[in-house]
């Protein structure tokens, strides 16, 4: 009889040597390197009788090979173009400097993390793989460990002021076996700012992980559009830690894919900063899509925001974890939570978990979640004007997503993802 | 323009009986006023007829124009020409004023057999049209409803109205959350669509409407039926009298 013990430690062996190691003039990173690989070797492989893996079957990101998954084939307009941003292509997760711009930008330190690892002395060893090992307490994230013994491929980014132009992290998915990892950092130092993109399919398994340190009055940015081709397999860990009055905002939008899990790790550590993390996603048939958030309030006079919009239809699945824990001390804490589900048949599923955790007494903390059909007044009246049926049904979709998109700051980039949203609804409803 | 004959009307999910035989014939070119109590149907008789789920009915029939409006899907009775006017207007956050009402009127031009509005005629006739009901470049752009106040929400309202040109509009309860202003501009929007071809029933609680949009003739509703009918003399008597005196007259 195996235990349960060995059937976790079983796997690591092969998810650690499937890739190839990390180059040896990598001295700066070798002891998280090293770190991340004893941890996993400790705690094994994620299973789904774990906690946190019980609605999401994680065999697909364990599994010695990625499922095929095709790459997308479209004639869309390319996402964020308009945006002017500084693109950072990779195809198949492996930086591609011929189809990337030029990495001259003011008031950013940027390399490739393949050559930041040539470095002797780099400023990233006192953040990679620490944000990620920071995280793994009091939940295990044994694919974010895989990532930081692993990852050679990424990318370091260092704000010493505000920069005006965002970086956008450009994924072509060429090969439909490709397995990637990346792992990147960014620092926003005191008083700078910083905003980064992500658009297209990584691979058709990727793991990656961004570990975000943002000193006291920076400013971090994120909005993303994952990958729709639909079979791929995808794994994101995104770490934080928020310094004195300082801003993390980031917001995902996800269409198609058979397997998705978005997690988000989130520390407050100075006094009076905001964090709001949303994300809203679509699918039918196969689609299961997971977002688990862990949110720690350790200062005073946070705020924290998770906003949550699952859009399900025919077979899909949404998975929401979110957990805001507020330690001792941290008074005046503000934390909000909200999770839901439009189902658009019967034959969806919608599981959420929400967890408050609270050590102090004068905080303010609340937690909603709820599923349910459209809203039967709102189709009433777009029907009552004449709108189809499908065309109403699409606008009350995006109606109940746009409590997500809202959340991004930027009214250029809110508006790129709604009509991103409204083109995806259009090729995909009847009629 | 539009004929009920004998309407029976009860919730669908539960035998609760809400029309119990209404009769009504508003010709075209006429303003109609349905006046009545809380409780005795007003409101249902507009959802019912503009095709709204929940309701079921038993009972009689509902035409426009000739066509038996309760078979029809609620975007087809648009298309044939109904409107109703919310009394509560939905918010759709995320979908833009312009965006939803070039649709419903291309969706409706589409369904009449008539050709769809490019994007500058449909411009061209927005602005001019809001323009006289002082809905700004700003106001077109946003949401639908969405942060208007119950002002605004009213005449985006009759805005639609106005861009959808529908032959039969019914207004529910239209000056409920407006002040003295705005229940003269929104008035004013709907006096201008008055036409020979078209028929209005105007559903209020208060007389005061009725000295912005003149009815031709003023029904009273009480317990799901048509109780008394009259010109707009019977609006002033029931903001003098009440509804007590005119429902023991007919009970």
């Amino acid at each position: 009889m195996v235990s349960v013990k060995a059937k976790k430690l079983a796997p690591t062996d092969g998810m650690l040597s499937r890739h190839a190691a990390a180059p040896a003039a990598s001295g700066w990173a070798d002891v998280a390197r090293a770190s991340a690989r004893a941890r996993l070797e400790t705690v094994g492989a994620p299973q789904r009788r774990d906690e946190y893996w019980s609605f999401t079957n994680p065999t697909r990101f364990v599994s010695d090979q990625p499922t095929a998954a095709q790459p997308l084939v479209t004639d869309e307009a390319a996402i964020f173009a308009d945006a002017d941003a500084l693109v950072l292509t990779f195809v198949d997760g492996v930086f591609d400097a011929a189809q990337s711009g030029d990495l001259s930008v003011e008031g950013l330190e940027i390399q490739s993390l393949t050559d930041a690892l040539g470095t002797d002395i780099h400023w990233a060893k006192d953040l990679f793989g620490v944000l990620e090992e920071r995280g793994q307490n009091p939940v295990p994230r044994e694919l974010a460990m895989l990532n930081t013994a692993v990852a050679t491929q990424g990318f370091v980014l260092r704000a010493t002021k505000p920069v005006a132009r965002p970086v956008r992290f450009n994924y072509v998915q060429s090969s439909d076996t490709s397995d990637a990892v990346m792992h990147s950092l960014v620092k926003v130092d005191a008083g700078a700012s910083l905003t980064v993109l992500e658009s297209g399919t990584v691979a058709a398994r990727c793991n990656t992980v961004m570990e975000i340190d943002i000193a006291d009055n920076g400013e971090f940015h994120h909005v993303r559009a994952q990958g729709r081709a639909h079979d791929r397999q995808v794994f994101t860990a995104m770490f934080a830690r928020l310094g004195k009055e300082s801003v993390y905002k980031s917001f995902t939008l996800s269409m198609n894919g058979v397997l998705t899990r978005n997690e988000q790790v989130v520390e407050f550590t100075g006094d009076d900063a905001m964090a709001h993390v949303a994300g809203t996603c679509v699918g039918q048939g196969d689609f299961h899509h997971d977002d688990t958030v862990f949110v720690t309030h350790d200062a005073v006079n946070c705020e924290s925001r998770q906003v949550f919009k699952k859009v399900l239809k025919s077979g899909a699945t949404g998975v929401f974890q979110g957990k805001i824990l507020v330690k001792k001390g941290a008074q005046k804490t503000d934390g909000y939570q909200i999770s839901q589900g439009l189902l658009l048949d019967d034959e969806v599923n919608f599981l959420a978990k929400p967890e408050l955790e609270i050590y102090a007494d004068d905080v303010i903390c609340s937690h909603g979640s709820t599923s349910g059909g459209l809203d039967t007044t709102g189709l009433f009246y777009l029907l009552s004007r004449g709108v189809p049926r499908p065309a109403a049904t699409n606008m009350l979709v995006i109606a109940f997503m746009d409590e997500a998109v809202q959340e991004i700051a930027d009214d250029t980039l809110a508006d790129e993802m709604r009509a991103h949203i409204a083109g995806w609804l259009d090729r995909h409803s009847e009629g | 323009m539009l004929e009920i004959k004998n309407l029976h009307v009860k919730l669908a999910e539960e035998d609760k009986v809400i029309l119990k035989g209404v009769d009504l014939t508003v010709e075209a070119g006429k303003v109609h006023a349905i006046m009545g109590p809380n409780g005795s149907g007003k409101s249902t008789l507009s959802y019912v007829l503009a095709g709204r789920d929940g309701y079921e009915v038993t009972d009689g029939s509902a035409a426009l124009s000739g066509v038996d409006l309760l078979d029809l899907e609620p975007e087809e009775r648009a298309s044939e020409g109904l409107f109703l006017a919310f009394q509560y207007p939905v918010e759709i956050p995320g979908v833009g004023n312009m965006t939803f009402l070039r649709t419903a009127v291309n969706a409706q031009r589409k369904a009449r057999g008539e050709a769809e509005l490019t994007a500058g005629e449909f411009l061209k006739v927005v602005r001019e049209k809001a323009k006289s009901l002082k809905i700004d470049a700003e106001m077109l752009k946003r949401p639908v409803n969405v942060g208007f106040s119950g002002g605004e929400k009213k005449r985006n309202e009759i805005l639609q109205m106005a861009m959808l040109e529908p032959k039969m509009c019914i207004l529910d309860e239209t000056d409920s959350g407006l002040d003295v202003d705005a229940m003269k501009l929104v008035s004013d929007g709907v006096n201008a669509l008055r036409d020979e071809g078209r028929a209005f029933l105007v559903i209020t609680h208060y007389q005061r409407l009725l000295d912005h949009i003149k009815p031709d003739v003023v029904h009273i509703m009480a317990d799901g039926r048509i109780v008394k009918t009259g010109g707009p003399e019977l609006a002033l008597e029931v903001e003098q009298n009440g509804y007590a005196d005119i429902l023991s007259e007919v009970a």
